[in-house]
């Protein structure tokens, strides 16, 4: 038998292309409100699994082997994923969109609590379920809340810091007018005045959301409409873009992430640096590093006190496909216990959620950044909370980035932000 | 019932009474025939089934997908809901570059949504393929010249050569992100002070360089093999009959090496088609470096549905290429062994 002369090439070309495409597929079909699982194995026990991205600074299996030896008909299995938000996100779509019910307790970055919520994974932590959530500062709450109900508890929390020098800059400015003013001292030192993360990525979101919000703007209304056409989200945003025109943003700015602004911050090329809690420890202890007895922190500026930060961290939220409820809502309960909040934050550097421990003399002696990062906390704002988060902070990052390069005024940047947004809710 | 399974030796041992097939000549040739077909049929169906699982299914099922609607938010519960069929609306907007708009239709996608980038993503991809295989093909062919010759330590060359081609692309490209950094290597070498990741013709130039980097040792080996089928010999007669060493290289190296150099070609712009690593992590897809495949992953995240449609648009684009260099540019990866008994047509 003989394949007919003809089809060759289009056999070749298809598997050809077949093979080189497949790769690309998605995975999973639609959706449902997940009622009936949300009633199911409350009262259920047994062994569990929590899963987490990788467990870097060695914090979450110490705390695991402690609930184990205490549970020993409940026990913990730890999935561990792997260090990148994006698959960490994407493991967890997978495995609830198939229903697994080794998925007990899963940690969910703060951006992904409404999306998940949305779709009907995670089980709502009230009635039966309700956790306490006294001593936790009210923005963690809110940034683990979707209309209104609370679907995963608030294990660490993370906000934005400005780091200054204190050798040049005797007290920290206070507003983002205070500081473009001193940004004379930046010329006579002939370095950088400020920068934040600039690059075109999730990064550029939380710092033109901080902007935005700081100004007394914001991205999205209460009921999770965009609210992006008004004086003060523009004033925000034309903060940054004036000061990248002035050159008191660095054009250098524009391609930097955490890990190049810390690295120009540290080599001595920046009066104000914003960024996160990490940077302390290495600003201070690297050896390369310029800054590190002149290093001064503030919370970030704002319009006429601190601004607001955009908010980090994780919670700890159960599927709504586990089979051991009761265990998994003692595990999450557990997790947020004020010694374990405390091991999180003294060995994995992890900001506690429970407001009290910044004021703990051990721990502000170890974190000496605690006190700043509470204010911070304080007066953070979650990043928009919208089940359409991946299509909200794309809008957010193209049209900042486009405005910061120059390419169009803040205005409409904003508006075109504000079209976006708009169409990622019509989807329906 | 004896059968063989597949060529046996044909001396049979000396010793051993009577051997197991003993039948008439004719009968043991049928049955030999009809027996080796079944066994091709059972060793065959796992590798049939196992394409079937990994790649029919999941092309079937993504196009099925991309009939659907993607999930839309109950505004009541706040929770999402089955979007239903779509027909081929999903086709529509990715081509039309149209976004749903609200209260039902659709608007012009505007700038900060995926829906407005097809276009522009598909004409960077063919810019980066066009140009990153151009010069692959340049530089490889140069290479593969090189190699081919005799001298000392060639095979050090060779293995040398295929190192960047090993490194993971991923890891590649962080590398070159330091690099192409404002406060890097190249900067600091040729003493500019270029935004590589911050403008546009410099970041598509940053992931250029890095995929010509990358991947002209992979040219230049598939081009070295075809190079050394040429027959010293065809080189020696030329040379006496006074061939200057430009017509041996248009004359014979080029026509001859052609059937490895479409194939090393073909593989390459396929591969290019599909780029994604390079720009996604020097750029993130800002300054117009977005590829059909960064919009494929981002879309994943916004919603299964439009995303299974532009896989399968990107698929028939990939599709309509692998074809029009096997059909009309002779890009021979079937045939090959075939072909050469039939001669010249």
């Amino acid at each position: 038998m003989k394949t007919p002369r003809f089809l060759l090439p289009v056999a070749t070309a298809g598997v050809l292309a077949l093979s080189l495409s497949a790769c690309a597929g998605g995975g999973g079909g639609g959706t449902s409100g997940g009622g009936s699982d949300a009633e199911a194995n409350l009262d259920s026990r047994g062994p569990i699994t929590y899963v987490q991205g990788k467990d870097n600074s060695n914090v979450v299996r110490p705390l695991i082997e402690k609930w184990n030896a205490a549970h020993p008909d409940e026990k913990v299995t730890f999935k561990e994923q792997t260090d990148n938000a994006d698959q960490q996100h994407d493991d967890l779509v997978q495995n609830f969109q198939a229903k697994n019910a080794d998925y007990d307790v899963a940690s969910v970055d703060v951006v992904w609590t409404a999306e998940f919520a949305a779709k009907g994974w995670l089980q709502p932590l009230k009635d039966k379920m309700a956790i306490d959530t006294k001593g936790m500062l009210e923005p963690t709450i809110e940034a683990g809340s979707y209309k209104g109900t609370l679907y995963a508890a608030p294990v660490s929390s993370d906000g934005g810091i400005l780091y200054y020098r204190k050798d040049l800059v005797p007290t920290p400015p206070k507003t983002w007018d205070e500081m473009m003013g001193m940004c004379s001292i930046a010329k006579q030192n002939n370095m950088g005045c400020y920068a934040g993360q600039f690059k075109q990525y999730e990064g550029l979101t939380v710092n033109a959301s901080e902007a935005i919000n700081s100004a007394g703007g914001s991205v999205l209304d209460k009921d999770g409409k965009p609210s992006l056409n008004t004086p003060e989200a523009e004033a925000g945003l034309d903060n940054l873009v004036k000061a990248f025109k002035d050159g008191n943003i660095p054009a250098e700015a524009i391609t930097y992430q955490e890990e190049e602004s810390r690295r120009a911050f540290q080599d001595g090329k920046l009066l104000f640096l914003r960024n996160w809690p990490y940077v302390y420890n290495l600003a201070t202890t690297e050896g390369s590093s310029k800054v590190k007895d002149v290093l001064g922190m503030a919370a970030l500026p704002g319009k006429d006190g601190p601004g607001a930060s955009s908010l980090g961290g994780h919670s700890a939220a159960v599927s709504v496909y586990s089979d051991h409820k009761a265990t998994s809502l003692d595990f999450v309960k557990f997790l947020v216990e004020e010694e374990q909040q405390k091991f999180f934050a003294t060995q994995g550097s992890l900001a506690p959620v429970l407001g009290d421990l910044y004021e703990d003399q051990e721990l502000v002696a170890k974190l000496p950044y605690l006190p700043v990062l509470k204010t911070s906390i304080e007066n953070a704002v979650p990043r928009p909370v919208t089940p359409f988060y991946p299509a909200v902070t794309k809008a957010i990052q193209d049209n900042a980035y486009a405005a910061l390069k120059g390419e169009k005024p803040a205005k409409d940047a904003l508006s075109d932000m504000q079209k976006s947004i708009e169409t990622a809710g019509a989807g329906s | 019932m004896a059968t063989e399974l597949g060529p046996t030796p044909v001396k049979q041992p000396a010793s051993g009474a009577a051997p197991a097939h003993h039948g008439p000549k004719g009968v043991g040739e049928d049955n030999r025939i009809a027996s080796q077909g079944r066994w091709a049929t059972w060793l065959l169906a796992p590798t049939v089934v196992a394409l079937a699982i990994v790649i029919v299914y999941p092309i079937i099922s993504a196009i099925v997908m991309s009939f659907q609607k993607d999930a839309g938010l109950d505004p009541v519960t706040g929770l999402f809901t089955d979007g239903g069929s779509a027909g081929i609306q999903n086709y529509v907007n990715w081509l039309g570059q149209q976004c749903a708009a609200q209260g039902g239709g659709t608007v012009a996608c505007p700038p900060g949504t995926l829906g407005g980038q097809f276009w522009s993503a598909t004409a960077t991809t063919f810019f980066f393929t066009v140009v990153t295989v151009a010069l692959e093909t340049i530089l490889g062919f140069w290479m593969a010249m090189i190699m081919a010759r005799t001298f000392k330590g060639r095979s050090l060359v060779r293995a040398a050569v295929l190192v960047p081609w090993a490194i993971p692309t991923a890891v590649t490209a962080q590398l070159w992100l330091f690099m192409f950094d404002f406060n890097g290597i190249i900067n600091k070498l040729f003493n500019v002070s270029i935004l590589w990741t911050g403008s546009e013709w410099p970041a598509k130039w940053a992931v250029i360089i890095a995929d010509t980097w990358k991947t002209t040792p992979f040219m230049a080996l598939l081009i070295l093999a075809g190079l050394q089928m040429i027959p010293a010999e065809v080189y020696e007669a030329s040379k006496v009959d006074g061939a200057s060493a430009w017509q041996r290289f248009r004359l014979i190296t080029l026509p001859l090496v052609k059937p490895a150099l479409m194939v090393a070609i073909l593989f390459r712009t396929l591969d290019a088609l599909r780029m994604f690593d390079l720009p996604y992590i020097l750029t993130g897809g800002a300054n117009n470096t977005t590829t059909l495949s960064i919009l494929v992953i981002n879309q994943i995240r916004q919603g299964f549905n439009s995303a299974a449609a532009l896989s399968t648009i990107t698929f028939i684009i990939i599709f309509l290429v692998a074809f029009i260099f096997v059909r009309f540019l002779g890009a021979n990866v079937v045939e090959q062994s075939g072909a050469t008994g039939k001669g010249k047509k």
